[in-house]
C-alpha cells in the first residue's frame, strides 16, 4: 500500500492587502467563508484538483491581489 | 452608388454610436456597482466585475467601428487626425471634439488595463478614474451632434441612460458615506477611509561605516571548542554535528 | 539548576544596593571583565561564537522565543552588509525590563550588539528606544559616547527614537519605521527571509537577548546553562507589578516557581488571578502559581512567558473590568491594516464593556468567545492573537465572575479602583 506525493495548492490571504471584496468566497466557498465584517476565513487544507482552476481564478480576480496560492506536497 | 455606400456608412456610424453609448452606460453602471460592492445571492460581485470588463470591451469594439465609419465616410469630412486630437475636425469641431476626448480617455483606460501588471496599482486606479469623465463627454457628443437627438426614441434613450448613471452614482455616494463613518469609527486604514497616506520620502537613517584596523584577539573562555574548518559553518550545521 | 531559587540571579542587573557602582564603562569592565571582539574578519572567532550561541540554547527575550542563532543564519551571507537593530522599544506598557536594562547595564547591551554585529558582518548598529523613554535613551547614548572616547567602539552605533506605540516594537514594523518612517507590521510568509531596511537585511534582537549574548561570549555556554532548566536555560528579566509590596524588575532563574517570584516582590494578599506575558498575554488561575517560570511549563498551564510580565490581580479587583480595559487598549493600538483586527477587537471590547456594566444581552459570552476565536491568527502580526488569548483565558479564569456579570449581577469589583495601568487613549492613530 503506497501513498503518492503530489503537488497540491493551498489558498492563503494577505490580510494587509485584503479589502473585503469577497470575490474569493464567492468563487471558492469550499475553502473561503466570510466573517461578520466581510473578511475571508480561509481553510488551509489543499484544494481538491477539480477546484484548482477556481482557486487560480480567485487569485487572478481579486482587486487587491490579496489571494496567494502556495504549492505544497500532499500525500494522496 | 457613392451615395448609397456613403449613406450606409453614415447609418452605421449613427447606429454603432448609439450602441456604444448604451454599452458605455452599462459599463459605467456596472463599474459603480462593482466599486460599491453591491451583490445579491444570484448576482455575485465577481460576476459583476467580470461583466463590467466584458461590456467595456464590447463598447470599445462598437466605438472603434463608430470612429472608423465616421472617418471613412466622405459625406462629412472628419479627418484621420480627429480620432485622437480633439477639436481638430473640419466638420463640427466642437461636438466631434467632445467625442474625441471620450475616445482619448477610454483609450488611456484600456491601455492602462492591458499593462496592469507593469504599472503600479495606484497608477492604474488613478487612470481608471478618468473613465468617469468619458461618459458625460460621450453623452454630450451624442446629443450635441444632433443627427438623431431630436427623435423621440433617442431622447428617451438618453434620459434612461442618464437616469441609470445618476441613480447608481447617488447610491454609491450614500453607501460610501455610511461605510466610511463606520470604518473611521473603528480607525481603519482599509477601504472606505480618507485617501491613503502617501508614502513619505525615504528618510536617510543608515550610512556606510568607515573601515578601521584593530588587532584581533580570540575569545578567552575555556571549553571544548571544535577546531574551525576552513569554510564557515552555519549554526544549524554545528547543531546537527552536535546531535549526530 | 541551582537550589537557591529564592536568591536573586545576578547576571544582567547590578546586584543589591551595595553592588551598584553605576552604569559607566569602568564599572562594567570591573564587574564583567574584558571582552575582545575582533574587528577584522576572524573565521575562528566567528565559528566559536556561533557554536557558543547554538550550544547555549539562547532564545529571544522579546516575546516570540525564537532561537537566537537561527536569525543569524538568515542575515549573514547576503549580498549586502546587515544592520543590527537593538529592539528596546518595549511597546508592552506593563513591561519595564528593557528600560531598566538600558539604564543599569547599557554596556552589556552594547557588548552583545557588537558581538552580533561582528558575527554576522554588520556594518552598523541602531539602538531603538521609544520616544517617551528619556532615561533609557540618555543612558545608552552616554554609553555609546563613552565607547567612542575609549576607542573600543567596534561598530558604528546610533540611537533612534521611534514613536512608542504597541506595534512599533514588532520586528517588521520597526524595520519599516527605520526605512520609511511608517511603523506598520508586514506579512512574513517565510521566517527564513530576514526583515530588510531598504535592501539591507536587518538582524533585530531584543535588548535583553543581546545582554545575555554578551555574557555567553565572555563565559561560554556551559556557564550560561548552569542556571535554568535543560529546555529553558539561563536567567530572564521579569517585571512584577500589581498587588505586590515591591513592584519592579527582577532577574530570575528560568524554572523558578511563579509563587517564589511573587514572594520576592512582596506578595501578601489573596489573588484572583495573575496576568502573564503582558496585555497581549494570558490570565492564570491562582491555583497554578506553583508552575515553574519557563516557556514550556507556563504554556502547558495555560499561561505564557511573553515579554516577562507578571501582574498580580488582588481578589478585591474585578477581572472582567480589567480585561475590558485591556481589550479596549489593544483595539486602539491596532495598526489598522487588517480587517479582522480593526473591526473585531473594538467589537469584543464593546461586548466586554457591556458585560462589565451588567448591561449584557443574552448570549454575549458565546459571542465574545466566537469573535475571539475569529480574530485569532487572522492578522499580519500577532497583535490580535494576543488580544484573543487574553479574552479566552479571562473567560476561563473568571468564569464564575463573568457568568454573574452576564446575568446582570456585576460584582462589587467594577467600582473598585483598577489595578492595571494603561496609557490614556491617544487621539493620534498614526504610527509614525
Amino acid at each position: 500500500m503506497s501513498t503518492s506525493r503530489q503537488i497540491g495548492v493551498r489558498v492563503r490571504v494577505d490580510p494587509i492587502a485584503c479589502d473585503a471584496y469577497g470575490y474569493c468566497a464567492e468563487l471558492l466557498p469550499e475553502r473561503v467563508t466570510l466573517d461578520e465584517w466581510g473578511y475571508p476565513i480561509v481553510d488551509g487544507t489543499p484544494v481538491d484538483p477539480h477546484l484548482v482552476s477556481l482557486a487560480t481564478r480567485a487569485a487572478a480576480v481579486c482587486p487587491r491581489r490579496a489571494v496567494l496560492l502556495e504549492t505544497v506536497m500532499v500525500d494522496r | 452608388m457613392l451615395a448609397t455606400s456613403s449613406s450606409a456608412l453614415w447609418y452605421t456610424t449613427r447606429a454603432t454610436g448609439t450602441v456604444a453609448l448604451v454599452l458605455l452606460t452599462g459599463t459605467m453602471v456596472l463599474g459603480i456597482l462593482t466599486a460599491g460592492r453591491a451583490r445579491t445571492r444570484s448576482w455575485p460581485a465577481f460576476a459583476q466585475a467580470d461583466l463590467h470588463k466584458r461590456v467595456s470591451l464590447l463598447a470599445m469594439v462598437f466605438l472603434a467601428l463608430h470612429v472608423l465609419t465616421a472617418v471613412l465616410d466622405t459625406y462629412v469630412n472628419v479627418g484621420w487626425g480627429a480620432i485622437l486630437v480633439p477639436f481638430s475636425s473640419p466638420y463640427r469641431p466642437v461636438w466631434t471634439g467632445l467625442g474625441t476626448v471620450g475616445v482619448d480617455l477610454l483609450a488611456a483606460v484600456a491601455i492602462s488595463s492591458a499593462l496592469r501588471q507593469r504599472i503600479g496599482a495606484s497608477t492604474w486606479r488613478g487612470i481608471h478614474w478618468l473613465a468617469y469623465g468619458s461618459w458625460p463627454v460621450a453623452m454630450a457628443h451624442s446629443l450635441g451632434m444632433g443627427t438623431d437627438a431630436s427623435r423621440m426614441w433617442m431622447a428617451g434613450l438618453a434620459a434612461a441612460c442618464s437616469l441609470a448613471v445618476v441613480g447608481s452614482l447617488a447610491w454609491r455616494m450614500i453607501d460610501h458615506q455610511k461605510n466610511r463613518a463606520r470604518a473611521l469609527a473603528a480607525g481603519a486604514r482599509t477601504r472606505a477611509v480618507p485617501a491613503r497616506h502617501a508614502a513619505p520620502k525615504r528618510a536617510p537613517v543608515l550610512r556606510r561605516a568607515p573601515t578601521r584596523r584593530w588587532p584581533s584577539a580570540p575569545p578567552s573562555w575555556p571549553s571544548t571548542r571544535p577546531t574551525p574548518s576552513r569554510r564557515t559553518e552555519t549554526a544549524i550545521e554545528i547543531l546537527e554535528r552536535e546531535h549526530s | 539548576m541551582t537550589d537557591l531559587a529564592l536568591a536573586p540571579a545576578e547576571r544582567l542587573l547590578p546586584s543589591g544596593p551595595g553592588g551598584n557602582a553605576g552604569p559607566g564603562l569602568d564599572a562594567h569592565l570591573d564587574r564583567h571583565g574584558d571582552l575582545r571582539i575582533p574587528t577584522r574578519k576572524d573565521p575562528a572567532w566567528r565559528a566559536g561564537i556561533l557554536w557558543a550561541v547554538a550550544a547555549s540554547g539562547l532564545v529571544g527575550r522579546g516575546g516570540a522565543g525564537f532561537p537566537a542563532v537561527a536569525k543569524w543564519d538568515s542575515v549573514a551571507h547576503r549580498s549586502r552588509r546587515p544592520v543590527v537593530v537593538v529592539n528596546a522599544m518595549e511597546g508592552e506598557p506593563a513591561s519595564a525590563k528593557d528600560r531598566v536594562l538600558l539604564a543599569c547595564s547599557p554596556h552589556l547591551v552594547l557588548d552583545g550588539a557588537y558581538v552580533a554585529a561582528t558575527a554576522v558582518g554588520a556594518s552598523e548598529i541602531v539602538v531603538c528606544v521609544a520616544d517617551h523613554s528619556q532615561p533609557a535613551a540618555a543612558s545608552i547614548e552616554a554609553a555609546i559616547a563613552e565607547r567612542r572616547r575609549a576607542g573600543t567602539a567596534v561598530v558604528r552605533a546610533s540611537v533612534q527614537r521611534p514613536p512608542g506605540r504597541y506595534v512599533t516594537g514588532e520586528e517588521s514594523a520597526l524595520a519599516g519605521w527605520l526605512e520609511s518612517r511608517r511603523a506598520l507590521p508586514a506579512l512574513r510568509t517565510d521566517k527564513s527571509v530576514p526583515v530588510t531596511i531598504g535592501r539591507r537585511p536587518a538582524l533585530v534582537h531584543n535588548a535583553e537577548t543581546l545582554s545575555q549574548l554578551a555574557l555567553i561570549a565572555r563565559h561560554g555556554p556551559e556557564w550560561f546553562r548552569a542556571m535554568g532548566t535543560a529546555e529553558a536555560p539561563g536567567s530572564t528579566l521579569v517585571t512584577v507589578t500589581g498587588a505586590v509590596r515591591q513592584p519592579g524588575v527582577l532577574e530570575v532563574e528560568l524554572g523558578t516557581p511563579l509563587v517564589d517570584i511573587l514572594a520576592r516582590a512582596g506578595l501578601d494578599t489573596e489573588l484572583s488571578a495573575v496576568l502573564l506575558g503582558g496585555y497581549g498575554g494570558a490570565w492564570l488561575d491562582p491555583s497554578r502559581l506553583s508552575t515553574p517560570y519557563a516557556p514550556g511549563p507556563l504554556t502547558a498551564a495555560g499561561g505564557t512567558q511573553g515579554v516577562g510580565v507578571v501582574i498580580a490581580l488582588p481578589a478585591t479587583s474585578c477581572g472582567v473590568a480589567e480585561t475590558a480595559r485591556i481589550v479596549r487598549y489593544m483595539a486602539g493600538e491596532s495598526a489598522g491594516q487588517c480587517g479582522p483586527c480593526v473591526f473585531g477587537l473594538p467589537a469584543i471590547a464593546d461586548d466586554l464593556e457591556e458585560l462589565w456594566a451588567g448591561r449584557a444581552v443574552r448570549g454575549v459570552l458565546e459571542r465574545i468567545t466566537t469573535r475571539a476565536a475569529a480574530v485569532d491568527g487572522r492578522g499580519a502580526c500577532r497583535h490580535p492573537d494576543g488580544a484573543s488569548r487574553v479574552v479566552r483565558t479571562a473567560l476561563a479564569v473568571f468564569a464564575a465572575d463573568a457568568a454573574a456579570h452576564a446575568e446582570g449581577r456585576p460584582c462589587g469589583g467594577h467600582v473598585a479602583p483598577t489595578v492595571l495601568t494603561l496609557p490614556g487613549p491617544t487621539a493620534d492613530r498614526r504610527v509614525r
